[in-house]
């Protein structure tokens, strides 16, 4: 090796890791860190947050409020995540069995809706539920229904607007996972007499458990978020957790408490990372059975 | 179970696509309100034209989306090939921040941002903007280069190493071609992802640069004009044409090799 290309292969190098690294520590690692710090701190309407250390944000996280705005934002964002399972488990199984021409041009057209931003298919969503919309019209001059269905403003309409936005964070890891699926071990199932719910429960279902845990992940935790879903489509007690956030930092600028709110989305995002790091090395440890005597 | 699969996938499809027809119906309807057809018009799109606020946003919107999905890529490229080719300290603690980047949740990430621009002193506005959609969108290029450069050949870089080529020269000569079409994913992707944001965008734009759905939020309240509905048109117009141009992109790339 001569000295040039030597030298050039440390520059390249070392530019690419220093890039990296000093990107990824700038704007990912920093602000989380920085997060964690602000949430300690205390309020100030001059500096935004000021010395000394409290765990006062924590506490209030637990007044009774705040603790039902959690309770109910859990709720919904639990609702939308089963809600999502039920729609996106089928949905994924049927595309990995066709033919890989009519899976892409089925996966292409879920991705389409993303092209007009999300808040606009929300709204265009409030046109279609609405007391005036398709569906009740629809509804009214079928005569199925004589007094227009309140849908908007409710609870349901905000579910409804965060499965919509949130299905095809389901449908993904839930492909891959039946991808991966060998579809021998169901023959074989098949073979040795087990039926074909027998099939599911002991051979489909474990196997594809790492897929739906991490699709629930994908839904769960940012379905809290999404604020503007509450705000378009749920009535004025409808609050997710995103809300609260989101009124903290921009509105009543109070950031430790807004921050404390994030390392609880924190926390739970890594208690539920190791349910499915446990669930994956359990998977790979028993083969994908479940049963040892099946 | 015969009629159950296609009626469910077509279900499920109206229920992806009601909105998407509501939008476009209504934006060439005359009627200002859209819960009836009334006649076909264009007036939405000529009112769009004139409406200097929602066009600016619009044009605010695409370029954020394109310099975010050109810089992602460039810099996410680079990442996976650092992960995956060179050994350095703290390799781990980078993977474990794309981990994070993708899993945590958009509400978390926009704080992060709003604190760390705040710290440092950016301005919130086009800067801010610019850095936060590249960055949320880096994971997703890096793991889809990254996934490709685990598939290929090891012996051909060993070979034009021992031929005395440069790391600049395998990587533009040899690497890069191969894993162009990944990379033109990750720029579908980036795009994607960026035109399609709204929770980290609230956080980290500022009044001087206000991008689409900012502009459209703003309005919900009051009620939202059939402008809007002209532009997500538009929008999806624009979108299927660069998408198109870049998947034969992609599938020319994937003939040649």
């Amino acid at each position: 090796m001569n000295i040039s290309t030597f030298s050039s292969l440390i520059n390249f190098r070392r530019v690419v890791i220093t890039l990296t690294l000093s990107w990824l520590t700038l704007f990912v690692l920093l602000p989380h860190l920085m997060v964690l710090l602000t949430s300690i701190l205390s309020p100030d309407s001059e500096h935004l947050v000021v010395w000394p250390i409290t765990l006062d944000n924590y506490t209030r996280i637990f007044e009774p409020i705040y603790a039902n705005i959690f309770w109910d934002s859990l709720l919904l964002s639990g609702t939308t995540t089963v809600i999502c399972l039920l729609i996106g488990y089928p949905f994924a199984y049927f595309l990995s069995n066709m033919t890989p021409t009519l899976r892409v041009v089925l996966l292409f057209l879920m991705v389409v809706p993303f092209w007009t931003n999300s808040l606009i298919r929300i709204y265009a969503i409030k046109m279609i539920i609405g007391k005036k919309g398709i569906i009740n019209s629809f509804l009214l001059t079928t005569n199925i229904i004589d007094t227009p269905l309140q849908i908007l403003y409710t609870d349901f309409a905000v579910v409804i607007g965060l499965v919509y936005i949130l299905l095809p964070f389901m449908v993904l890891p839930l492909m891959a996972s039946f991808d991966k699926l060998d579809k021998n071990l169901i023959e074989v199932g098949r073979d040795l007499g087990a039926s074909a719910v027998n099939r599911f429960i002991h051979i489909i279902l474990p196997l594809t458990a790492p897929g739906i845990i991490a699709g629930s992940l994908m839904v769960f935790l940012p379905a809290m978020g999404m604020f503007y879903v509450a705000d378009i489509l749920g009535g004025a007690k409808t609050l997710l957790l995103g809300n609260v956030i989101k009124n903290q930092f921009l509105v009543v600028r109070d950031w430790p408490f807004g921050s404390a709110f994030s390392v609880f989305l924190i926390v739970l995002m890594a208690a539920l990372l190791a349910i499915y790091h446990r669930a994956n090395s359990y998977i790979q440890q028993k083969g994908g059975l479940d049963d040892e005597n099946l | 179970m015969r009629i159950f699969k296609p009626l469910f996938i077509i279900s499920v499809f109206l229920y992806l696509y009601l909105p998407m027809v509501v939008l476009i119906t209504n934006s060439f309807n005359q009627s200002k309100y859209g819960y009836h057809w009334k006649a076909f018009s264009w007036k939405w799109y000529e009112k769009l034209w004139h409406n200097t606020g929602l066009m600016d946003a619009f044009v605010n919107s695409i370029t954020i989306a394109v310099l975010t999905a050109f810089i992602a890529t460039i810099l996410g490229t680079l990442m996976a090939l650092a992960i995956h080719r060179y050994k350095f300290r703290f390799k781990n603690v980078a993977g474990s921040m794309l981990f994070i980047l993708m899993m945590s949740p958009d509400i978390v990430l926009a704080i992060t941002f709003l604190i760390i621009f705040i710290a440092l002193g950016i301005q919130l506005g086009f800067w801010s903007l610019l850095i936060a959609h590249i960055t949320f969108c880096l994971p997703f290029v890096v793991i889809t280069v990254y996934s490709q450069l685990k598939g290929f050949d090891e012996n051909i870089i060993e070979a034009a190493q021992d031929l005395g080529a440069s790391e600049s020269k395998i990587f533009s000569v040899i690497i890069f071609p191969m894993i162009l079409p990944a990379v033109l994913a990750g720029w579908l992707l980036s795009f994607t992802l960026s035109l399609d944001d709204v929770i980290i965008s609230s956080f980290v734009s500022g009044p001087g640069f206000e991008i689409l759905p900012i502009r459209v939020f703003s309005m919900v309240k009051v009620g939202v004009s059939p402008e809007v509905n002209a532009l997500a048109t538009i929008l999806l117009v624009i979108s299927l044409t660069a998408i198109t141009v870049v998947s034969l992109l992609i599938k020319r790339k994937n003939s040649d090799i």
